[in-house]
């Protein structure tokens, strides 16, 4: 099996061989890999789009009301008694502008020599409408037409031999109240095409016309910019993000395995993903929804567009490849762990990653199911979501929070586990309260079923709503152990302020905000002014973007050395965190206070209190982009021209730690020798570790003495 | 990477070897039955969907449930397919246990008849159920075509009650079509129906392929006392699939 014996990465033969073994990879790295570059990308997707929102934001399109003085109302009412007389109205927005779209028709044009007398068209009641030729804005009558009063032209409907409709254009008669001789008999096919026989000295001539349709509203593009952000954020990158690109590297290497349990299963995955994010893309090029990621009925069900139900199944697909994962990861945690690993010694990124996979099985085929009966409402118009037709629109909502809430955790839980590697080995101490951090992430997964209504507040009975708040407190609860245990850890600990570490207390930081804002909004009196606000707006991203994002560019670097084999430039990766950092808080701390205020979310426009905060927000979204910007740069050098990793560069004590970097095809050499929990930092000293082949940033001095 | 046999006198499932990853053969087919078991919660939990709106709707209109289940749908076409998918799990366990014993034919006739009966399920489904609701109007939400069924009742009603009556049916037909109330919800209970026998309908067609994959192999000598995994999950499979009609079919036909 010497062959299995060279990296991973490691071209083949020919090229077309080397392309071929991604294309039909069962290698759980390569999956991942292929993963990995798939969220990344729909992660710039979703943040352009992000970035669209923001910036309409900044100068949203509307009317506004200016005093004398430089004061800026929406509503002249607001405006002190004496100014109002000497308001001036100005149109303020630089950014998304109307789009009219254009259709063509099929027109006749009615000529004496070159010029053009008339033109007719059919109108939607299958008569013509005849419009004089307009130049300069001028409407001329060459032709002598005969007119009504409001000048446009007459023509009286008649029948031919034959017994189909005909309309006749007159010229005028000045000299006495009957019509003046025929210019035109027009007739109009079934298929709305009008057709004319000119009288004498006039010509035909057929054409097309060009003329409004439908306009798309700023508030339109608006609404389709954020739902598009938050479908692909969502769908496509948040869900996959963390556990089905790094765990899919990672869970069989730090279980000692050779691979997943089902690794066909793990390339189908990957293949459903693909095409999930195919009918995605077709829905954005189609229109888009403006929906937003919920899809709430009535209006998911109303809108016309076919956009909506290629986007329905998007998710409905993606939903599949997030189960084919869940279900491999199980097996391979009960079944492929290596000879003397129990429960108890594996890595808790490990458990965190098997509690998500529990809530994916489990949840995802009730989304599943309900996204199906939506596309059958706009198919077939079923009528269960439809209170036209007997049915229930809350219904839907039930249906997608008992989905969506657990899905929540199935974005957070696994940064969650990476959060607990990060900080055990970059703080080299024995992780704080393991059991308790396992445990705690089973006890999420469980209780995050029982709460979903409490994104209904203001929808469901006020009995039910009692229950769902008091249970969604505790969910708070097994959240706030881990938040401990993690500082625990820290305490006393001998901290290398590297990226993942800047990023691990980047994390405590910003989830601690995001879990502390979710209490408020469980509080029943306090959600009812909440909901629906920036409040839950700036929540969710404390806990999604603050929490598992950061995690998740956390865990990148913490591993990026492992799955690639070259090291990132530790400076600037520090720089663009803290940029990050920086331009994150500065995005959406702003935000509580908006929301606490009364702006709504999901809104293209808002009244000018607001002007300020937003703009503060739209300008933190600009540091954020400079910030992956330049972490782009950071691992595009550290691809082409980054430093050969060591083996073990951080001195961690987790089996992916004591293969090569990259790892090797089968992740081992020889079948891994359990001989130390992965967390024995006081007792163990790191193999293969090696300070001189990569000097980690200095670390604090207060290291536990062991004796 | 199943490798095929060296010696030509091995038939497959003896020289079986379990994929490279796997320490032995015993942990993959335990791995492949758990991964199964994951699977079938899926489906149940999918199902699941479409029981919750059966039984939200059911509370909001509890008396036109119960009249539309009787009218709209016969119990004993329901009744002979339930019977007919029991007799198919027995026989896709008669299947495996000829697999434990290596008897490829019996395996093969057993699977034949589960495939038979799968089939029945499907003919009756389809010719008796689906194709006179179809051309009746009987349809989901709103291609329910009130006027024509509720004329068609009418009718039926006005055989029953006189069966000689001088009335013209149409006449009476026409007063019942117009007693008919908005509050009537029909359609949803149909709906409901439609698509939740449809979904299943769906599985029993993919179980006829699978099923017929493990004819395949069956006949190829992959499955013995030692190896037939994969049949014991196609064996799965088709439990879940007949256990989730035994749900629906009182649940929808004997309200
Ligand atoms: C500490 C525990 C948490 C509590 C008590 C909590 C509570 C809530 C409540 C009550 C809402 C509904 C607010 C409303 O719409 O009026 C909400 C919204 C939300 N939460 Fe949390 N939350 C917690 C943690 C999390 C975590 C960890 C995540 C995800 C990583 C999360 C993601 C979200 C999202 C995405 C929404 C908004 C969904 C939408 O309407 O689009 N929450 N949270
Ligand atoms: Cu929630």
């Amino acid at each position: 099996m010497a062959h299995h014996d060279v990296s991973y990465l490691a071209p083949k033969e020919t090229f077309l061989k080397t392309v071929m073994s991604w294309v039909y990879t069962i290698d759980h790295k390569k999956i991942g890999l292929m993963y990995l570059v798939a969220v990344l990308l729909m992660f710039f997707l979703g943040g352009v789009a992000a970035m669209l929102v923001r910036a309409q934001l900044w100068e949203p399109t509307r009317t506004v009301f200016v005093s004398e003085d430089g004061s800026v109302y929406m509503n002249p009412a607001e405006a002190p008694e004496g100014e109002r007389d000497s308001l001036k109205t100005e149109t303020r927005g630089i950014f998304f502008q109307p789009i009219t779209t254009y259709v063509s028709r099929p027109a006749v044009n009615l000529l004496s020599g070159s010029t053009v007398g008339a033109v007719i068209t059919a109108s939607q009641d299958g008569s013509p409408s005849v419009s004089l030729p307009e130049s300069d804005g001028q409407t001329s009558n060459p032709l002598n037409i005969a007119l009504t009063d409001d000048g446009s032209p007459i023509f009286t409907e008649t029948t031919d031999q034959r017994g189909n409709k005909v309309w006749e254009l007159r010229r005028e008669n000045p000299d006495s109240d009957e019509p003046g001789p025929v210019l035109a008999s027009i007739t109009v096919d079934g298929r709305g095409n009008p057709s004319a026989e000119a009288g004498s000295g006039l010509s035909t001539r057929k054409t097309t016309i060009r003329e409004p349709g439908s306009t798309i509203t700023t508030n339109n593009i608006y609404n389709r910019m954020f739902s598009l952000h938050g479908t692909i954020m969502v769908f496509l990158f948040i869900i996959p993000s963390i556990p089905a690109a790094l765990g899919n590297i990672f869970l069989p290497i730090m279980i000692g395995a050779k691979d997943v349990a089902f690794p066909r299963l793990n390339l189908m995955s990957w293949y459903i993903y693909v095409f999930g994010g195919i009918f995605a893309l077709y829905s954005v090029i189609a229109g888009g929804v403006e929906t937003g990621w919920t899809f709430y009925t009535p209006y998911s069900t109303t809108t016309d567009w076919g956009s909506v139900t290629s986007m329905l199944l998007a998710a409905f697909i993606l939903g599949f490849s997030s189960i084919f994962t869940g279900m491999n990861f199980i097996v391979t945690v009960h079944k492929l762990r290596v000879p003397g690993m129990g429960w108890f010694d594996m890595p808790l990124f490990i458990w965190a990653l098997y509690a998500t996979a529990i809530i994916q099985v489990l949840a995802t085929p009730v989304l599943g199911i309900t996204l199906m009966m939506l596309v059958f409402e706009r198919m077939f118009g079923i009528g269960i979501f439809d209170p036209a037709l007997g049915g229930d629109p809350v219904l839907f909502q039930h249906f997608f929070w008992f989905y969506s809430h657990p899905a929540v955790y199935i974005m957070i839980l696994p940064a969650f586990g990476v959060i607990s590697e990060m900080l055990a080995v970059h703080c080299r101490k024995r992780i704080f309260g393991y059991r308790a951090i396992a445990f705690s992430s089973i006890a999420i997964a469980a209780i995050s079923f029982l709460v979903w209504a409490h994104h209904m507040f203001t929808a469901a009975s006020p009995v039910a709503n009692v229950i769902f708040s008091a249970l969604t407190f505790l969910v708070a609860i097994p959240t706030a152990i881990k938040v401990f245990n993690w500082i625990a850890t820290m305490y006393k600990g001998s901290i290398a302020w590297t990226t993942p570490m800047l990023y691990s207390a980047f994390f405590l930081f910003c989830f601690t905000i995001g879990g502390l804002t979710g209490p408020p909004l469980a509080t029943l009196s306090t959600d009812i002014h909440l909901h629906d606000t920036y409040f839950v707006v700036a929540h969710f991203h404390y806990v999604m973007m603050g929490g598992t994002v950061l995690a998740f560019i956390g865990a990148l670097h913490h591993w990026w050395p492992k799955f690639t084999g070259k090291m990132y430039n530790e400076f600037w990766g520090q720089i663009a965190g803290w940029t990050v950092f920086v331009g994150f808080n500065v995005t959406f701390f702003i935000q509580f206070f908006m929301g606490t205020q009364g702006m709504p979310r999901r809104y293209a426009t808002y009244s000018p209190e607001f002007e300020l905060m937003h703009k503060i927000s739209t300008f933190g979204s600009w540091l954020l982009a400079i910030g992956f910007l330049i972490h782009l740069v950071v691992f595009a050098h550290s691809v082409f021209a980054g430093r050969k990793a060591p083996r073990n560069p951080w001195g961690g004590l987790s089996l992916e730690w004591e293969t090569e970097s990259p790892p090797l095809e089968h992740n081992f050499a020889r079948e891994p020798v359990l001989t130390h929990g992965p967390y024995d930092y006081d007792t163990v000293v790191p193999p293969h570790y090696d300070p001189a082949l990569y000097p980690l940033p200095e670390r604090s001095d207060n290291a536990p003495s062991h004796h | 990477m199943t490798s095929a046999p060296k010696d030509k006198e091995l038939k497959p499932w003896e020289a079986y070897i379990p994929q490279h990853h796997w320490r032995n053969a015993t942990d993959e087919a335990e791995g492949a039955k758990l991964g199964m078991w994951l699977f079938l919660s899926t489906e149940v939990l999918l199902f699941a969907g479409f029981f919750c709106a059966y039984a939200f709707f059911r509370l909001l209109y509890p008396e036109n449930w119960h009249d539309a289940s009787r009218y709209y749908l016969d119990w004993e076409i329901g009744a002979a397919n339930t019977a007919v998918l029991l007799l198919s799990s027995f026989t896709i366990v008669l299947a495996i246990r000829a697999a434990q014993q290596g008897n490829r034919g019996m395996m093969l006739i057993h699977l034949g008849i589960t495939q038979l009966c799968a089939a029945f399920f499907l003919i009756v489904k389809l010719g008796w159920e689906y194709w006179p609701k179809i051309r009746d109007g009987k349809l989901p939400g709103i291609f329910f075509d009130y006027p024509a069924v509720y004329a068609q009742r009418a009718a039926e009603k006005a055989m029953i009650v006189a069966p000689d009556a001088i009335i013209p049916a149409a006449q009476v037909a026409g007063d019942y079509a117009s007693t008919f109330t908005p509050g009537a919800h029909d359609h949803i209970f149909l709906s409901i129906y439609w698509i939740s026998t449809a979904t299943h309908g769906f599985h029993v067609l993919v179980g006829m392929f699978v099923i017929g994959w493990a004819m395949w192999k069956a006949y190829k000598w992959h499955y013995g006392p030692r190896h037939y995994t994969s049949l014991e999950n196609v064996g799965l499979y088709w439990h879940i699939v007949d256990i989730i009609w035994i749900f629906l079919f009182p649940l929808l036909y004997l309200v």
